[in-house]
C-alpha cells in the first residue's frame, strides 16, 4: 500500500511510546545502572566499570545456564514446528469439527503457566500420576525429581504439550488463506501431494512458519514458571534455565550487580536473534 | 473418515490428558489421592471447590486475577488503535524504527525486569494494585496489540478512508463509525491475544502484588508450600484458571483462523 508521508501521525502513536518507554526504559536504565555499579549496603554505589560483565561472561554457571538453555530451544524448536506442521496439513479444512479442533487446541495456550507446571508436576508424578505410572509401568525408571534425563523428558514433553498449538494454529490459518484455485490447478496438473506441499503449501506458508519460529524461540528462550514449579530447575541444576538462575541470582541472593549485567547480556542474546529472524523476515516481503 | 484425521485426533488426545488428570485429582479426597493411583475418583467430592469457593484468601484471587487482565486488556487494545492506524496508513520520522524497538519489548524476558519493576511501581506508590499489574502487562501487550491491528489494518483498502472524507466525515467520525466496526474482528482478536498473554503471565503478577491484589496462580504457589501437600485444593484450584480461558476461547473461536490468516500472526 502507498503511504503517505504524515508526521502528524506520531500524535497517534505517543500514547503507546509513552506508556511503553515508561514500562521498558525506566526500568532498563535501573538495569543498567546495577551493572556498571558496586554496592557495599546502605544504598552506597561505586562506579565499577565492566567488572560485572566480565564477570559473568567468563562465569561457569553462566555457560552451563546458556547451554541448557540453546539446548531445549533447539530441541523445542525441532519438535514442534514439524510436529505442528503435519497436525496442520491433516486437519479438516472446513465442516462443524474445525471449529471443535480449534477450540480443543487452543485450551493449553490459555493456561496459566504455573498452572501448566503444577498440572505436568502431579500427571508425571512416579507413583500416583498418569504419565509417570505408566513409564514406570514399561519398565523404564522414571523419576523427573530424582533423574536430570527424566526431568529433561517432561520438561521438553510439558513445553510440547503446552505450544505445539500455537505452530498449529499459525499454519492453519495459513493454509486456510490459499485460495482454491490453486488447488485446482494442481489439481488439473495431476500433482502428487509431496508437490502440492513443496510448491503451493509450502511457499504460501513461509510467512506464518517465520512467526512461528521466531514467537516460539523467543518464548522458549524466556521459559520460567512453568519449568520453577515442575523442577524448581532440578535435579541438582540440571533444568535450570536463563531466566531461572537470573531470578535465583537477583531475588533470591540479591546480587544485584552480576544480576544486572546477566540480565543485559541475556536481553541482547534473544534481541540480537530475533533482529536477525526480524530482517530475513522483512527481506523476503519485499520492504 | 479419512485415515489422515487420526493425527489431530491423536493429538487432541494428549493434550486432554494432563487435563483430565488435573480433573480427576480435583475431585478426589485428599486419602484417596495418598492412598495409590485411580484412574478415576472412586470417593468422589466436591469438598476442593467448596473450600475455595467459600475461602477469601482463594476466591479474591481469581477477583484479583480477571480485574488486572480485564484493565490491560481494554488498555492496550484502546492506545494501540490510532498508533496501529498510524502505522499502516502513514510514513512518518522514525516509522520503521519505532516498530522494531516496540516489537523488542515482546522480546525482553520478564526475569531481566521483575527487579526494577518492583522498584519502579513501590516508587510511584502502586505496588500492590491491579494497576500496576495491568500497566507491566502493557509490556508486551501493547506491542502485541500494535502489530496484530496494523495487520488487519493494511488489509482495509485506503478508498474506505477517502470515501468518507469525500461524504463528510470527520477524521474521529470516520475512525469510530466506519473504521473501527470494520476491523472488528482483528479488535477481537488483539483482545484475544492481550487477554491471553496477561492471563498466563505470573512472573511479573506475583512479584508486584503482596495481598490486596494477588492473582490465583500466585495464591496456589502459596497452598503448595505452606499447608502441606493438598494436591486435591490444588487440582481444583487449576482447573479453575482454566475455565476463564475456555469461555474465552468458545466466544472467538470462529475468529481464531479467520484472525490468524488475515492479520500479521
Amino acid at each position: 500500500m502507498n503511504k503517505t508521508v504524515n508526521q502528524k501521525a506520531w500524535f497517534f502513536v505517543l500514547p503507546v511510546f509513552l506508556m511503553v518507554a515508561f514500562n521498558a526504559l525506566i526500568p532498563l536504565m535501573t538495569v543498567v545502572n546495577y551493572s556498571v555499579q558496586e554496592s557495599f549496603g546502605n544504598n552506597e554505589f561505586f562506579w565499577s566499570g565492566v567488572g560485572w560483565f566480565e564477570q559473568v561472561l567468563r562465569s561457569e554457571r553462566f555457560h552451563a545456564a546458556l547451554l541448557r538453555q540453546i539446548l531445549f530451544t533447539s530441541l523445542v524448536l525441532l519438535i514442534q514446528i514439524p510436529l505442528g506442521l503435519v497436525i496442520a496439513l491433516a486437519m479438516p479444512r472446513s465442516g462443524p469439527w474445525v471449529s471443535v479442533c480449534l477450540v480443543l487446541m487452543a485450551l493449553p495456550l490459555l493456561i496459566p503457566w504455573n498452572v501448566v507446571g503444577a498440572m505436568w508436576n502431579i500427571f508425571a508424578l512416579p507413583d500416583i500420576g498418569l504419565l509417570g505410572k505408566m513409564i514406570n509401568s514399561l519398565g523404564i525408571p522414571y523419576n523427573y525429581t530424582r533423574q536430570p534425563i527424566s526431568a529433561w523428558f517432561t520438561t521438553v514433553l510439558m513445553d510440547v504439550w503446552h505450544w505445539t498449538s500455537l505452530v498449529v494454529l499459525l499454519c492453519y490459518a495459513g493454509l486456510v488463506s490459499i485460495p482454491d484455485a490453486y488447488y485446482q490447478a494442481a489439481k488439473v496438473d495431476g500433482a502428487k501431494p509431496w508437490a502440492v506441499f513443496r510448491y503451493i503449501q509450502l511457499p504460501k506458508l513461509k510467512h506464518v512458519l517465520t512467526i512461528a519460529i521466531l514467537l516460539r524461540f523467543m518464548d522458549s528462550f524466556m521459559i520460567y514458571s512453568e519449568v520453577v514449579v515442575l523442577t524448581g530447575g532440578g535435579p541438582g541444576n540440571s533444568t535450570t534455565f536463563l531466566s531461572i538462575d537470573l531470578v535465583k541470582m537477583a531475588i533470591g541472593q540479591f546480587d544485584l550487580g552480576p544480576a544486572a549485567a546477566m540480565s543485559i547480556v541475556y536481553f541482547l542474546i534473544i534481541l540480537l536473534a530475533s533482529w536477525l529472524f526480524f530482517t530475513l523476515m522483512m527481506q523476503d516481503e519485499g520492504r | 473418515m479419512q485415515k489422515r484425521y487420526l493425527i489431530p485426533i491423536v493429538y487432541i488426545i494428549f493434550l486432554m490428558l494432563p487435563i483430565y488428570w488435573l480433573l480427576n485429582m480435583s475431585f478426589k479426597t485428599t486419602n484417596e489421592i495418598l492412598g495409590g493411583f485411580t484412574l478415576y475418583p472412586h470417593q468422589f467430592t466436591l469438598d476442593n471447590y467448596a473450600t475455595i469457593f467459600t475461602d477469601p484468601s482463594w476466591y479474591m484471587g481469581y477477583v484479583n486475577s480477571i480485574t488486572y487482565v480485564a484493565i490491560n486488556t481494554v488498555l492496550s487494545v484502546a492506545v494501540a488503535l490510532p498508533a496501529a492506524y498510524a502505522f499502516s496508513r502513514y510514513r512518518f520520522l522514525g516509522d520503521k524504527h519505532l516498530f522494531f524497538w516496540l516489537l523488542s519489548n515482546r522480546m525482553a524476558p520478564p526475569a531481566v525486569f521483575v527487579l526494577p519493576f518492583l522498584q519502579l511501581y513501590s516508587s510511584v506508590g502502586l505496588f500492590d494494585t491491579h494497576l500496576a499489574v495491568a500497566l507491566a502487562h502493557t509490556l508486551f501487550n501493547i506491542p502485541l496489540a500494535v502489530w496484530i491491528l496494523e495487520g488487519f489494518m493494511s488489509g482495509v483498502p485506503k478508498e474506505l478512508d477517502e470515501t468518507a472524507y469525500v461524504d463528510g466525515y470527520s477524521f474521529w467520525g470516520f475512525f469510530l463509525k466506519i473504521f473501527v466496526p470494520t476491523i472488528a474482528a482483528g479488535i477481537g482478536v488483539a483482545a484475544f491475544f492481550c487477554f491471553m498473554f496477561s492471563w498466563v503471565e505470573l512472573l511479573l503478577a506475583k512479584n508486584l502484588t503482596a495481598v490486596e491484589a494477588k492473582p490465583i496462580a500466585a495464591a496456589m504457589t502459596k497452598t503448595a508450600s505452606t499447608s502441606g501437600y493438598e494436591l486435591g485444593l490444588l487440582a481444583a484450584a487449576g482447573v479453575l484458571t482454566i475455565v476463564p480461558g475456555a469461555f474465552v476461547i468458545y466466544f472467538v473461536r470462529n475468529y481464531i483462523a479467520k484472525g490468524f490468516a488475515l492479520g500479521r500472526v
